[in-house]
């Protein structure tokens, strides 16, 4: 299609182009531009739950995960107010898990770990909460720790076993929130099927066994290059 | 210009970020040009002798002499710096968090499967020894803390830039590469 087709907005002086429909990260993406997201992935229905991906348009703040994008638009993303909102966003992440990342397996590959080095948390502002959760380790191929969960839901829209959900999300109404695993599913799951649920997963809540600790340190994902690099490294095609 | 004077210690973490400091390599040569260091491990001073510039944190606080310590290098150092993921929240010690002391007593001295004979039942009892708090805490729960530089250990880079910028009062480097929590 024809740049023509395509509908013009700005971010942060840039201009842009985006098709009809699309969402703010999405377009920015497109163009080079990162937007950072944890609950967002490409192909699966927005949810705007984790908020790190928080634009201003028109002075109001919004989620650009879940925002199409409108002709003329102008967004404002890589501002100190944005960058410090997002941070504070991290840190409240880490504390009110238990982000052991020395000994989690996920390292060097996980989101949540590379948006913090990102916006250079060095320490979160706010006590540790140090809380209780669970760790399911029953089903052969895969296992579940709650303490590292985010609640994204990333997992909840994405990992089914024979059009079912693995996961889902559990104690509507004031009760403790978490995500639940279907133990019958979950042990159903096929090695290339486990590998996906893995890697649906931002951080190290969901983990495939026996792959922990696979990739060297020094040459994971995020060890040389921030997140959001290889989207701003990107030749702009149209 | 007269040298900055320097303290450090390890409360509840492994001596690997004091390792990780000599792993400056050949820097330390330039490192003792800058800094003399007081109560230190690397020295082996045990008790403060002057008032120090920068104090070094290696771990948390897991029992009642971290706490003292940690007050201690509060009270004789000028900027306090947690160095390492145990200092900033606990690390791996912190662990035991979820978990009550009764417990993790037992697991170590009467029901672990790498428990010998210990027929009679004992823990350890010495009043000598320090009691266990409740928890593991994060050295900034505790007293304020300055500056944090995380990594398990941190990168030798990140502790000789960190201490270089301040000395020297330029601005810290801080390259992608240098700032991990692992
Ligand atoms: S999930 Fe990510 S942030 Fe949490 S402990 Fe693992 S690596 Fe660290
Ligand atoms: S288990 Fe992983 S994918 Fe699922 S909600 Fe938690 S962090 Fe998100
Ligand atoms: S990525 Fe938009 S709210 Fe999570």
């Amino acid at each position: 299609m024809k740049k023509a087709e395509k509908i013009t907005f700005k971010i942060d002086e840039k201009t842009c182009y985006a098709w009809p429909g699309q969402s703010i990260v999405d377009a920015a993406r497109d163009n080079g531009i990162y937007i950072p997201s944890l609950c967002h992935v490409e192909g699966l229905k927005p949810a705007g739950s984790c908020r790190i991906c928080n634009v201003t348009v028109n002075g109001r703040n919004m989620t650009a995960c879940t925002a199409p994008v409108g002709e003329g638009m102008v967004v404002e993303n890589d501002t100190p107010e944005l960058n410090e909102l997002r941070k504070t966003i991290v840190e409240v992440l880490f504390v009110s898990g238990n982000h052991f990342c020395p000994s989690c397996e996920k390292s060097g590959n996980c989101e949540l770990q590379a948006v913090a080095y990102r916006y250079q948390m060095m320490v979160p502002q706010f006590p540790y909460e140090f809380p209780v959760k669970g760790v399911d380790a029953r089903p052969d191929l895969i296992l579940h720790d709650r303490n590292r969960c985010i609640m994204c839901k990333r997992c909840v829209r994405g990992i089914e076993k024979d059009g079912k959900a693995v996961f889902s999300f559990e104690g509507r109404g004031g009760e403790h929130l978490q995500i639940s695993m279907d133990i019958d599913l979950a042990s159903q799951l096929s090695e290339e099927e486990a590998f996906e649920a893995m890697e649906i997963c931002p951080v190290g809540a969901i983990l495939k066994k026996e792959r922990g600790f696979a990739i060297p340190i020094g040459e994971r994902k995020f060890d040389k290059a921030p997140i959001g690099s290889e989207i701003e490294n990107s030749v702009e095609q149209d | 210009m007269s040298k900055k004077i320097l303290a450090t210690t390890s409360l509840a973490g492994c001596f690997g970020c004091h390792m990780s400091f000599l792993d400056i390599d050949e820097r330390i040569l330039e490192l003792i040009e800058l800094v003399e260091f007081n109560k230190s491990p690397i020295d082996d001073i045990k008790t403060f002798t002057k008032e120090c510039d920068i104090g070094l944190i290696e771990g948390g606080c897991c029992n009642s002499e971290n706490i003292e310590v940690l007050k201690e290098f509060r009270k004789h150092c000028k900027i306090l710096v947690s160095v390492g993921e145990c200092a900033i929240m606990g690390g791996l010690p912190a662990l035991r968090n979820g978990i009550s002391i009764k417990e993790c007593l037992e697991e170590a001295y009467l029901n672990g499967p790498t428990v010998g004979e210990n027929t009679e039942k004992i823990m350890p009892n010495d009043p000598e020894l320090p009691m266990l708090l409740d928890k593991v805490y994060p050295c900034h729960e505790i007293v304020k803390i300055d500056y944090f530089l995380p990594g398990c250990a941190p990168r030798a880079d990140l502790i000789w830039n960190a201490l270089v910028a301040l000395v020297t009062g330029n601005e810290l480097e801080l390259p992608y590469e240098v700032v991990k929590f692992d």
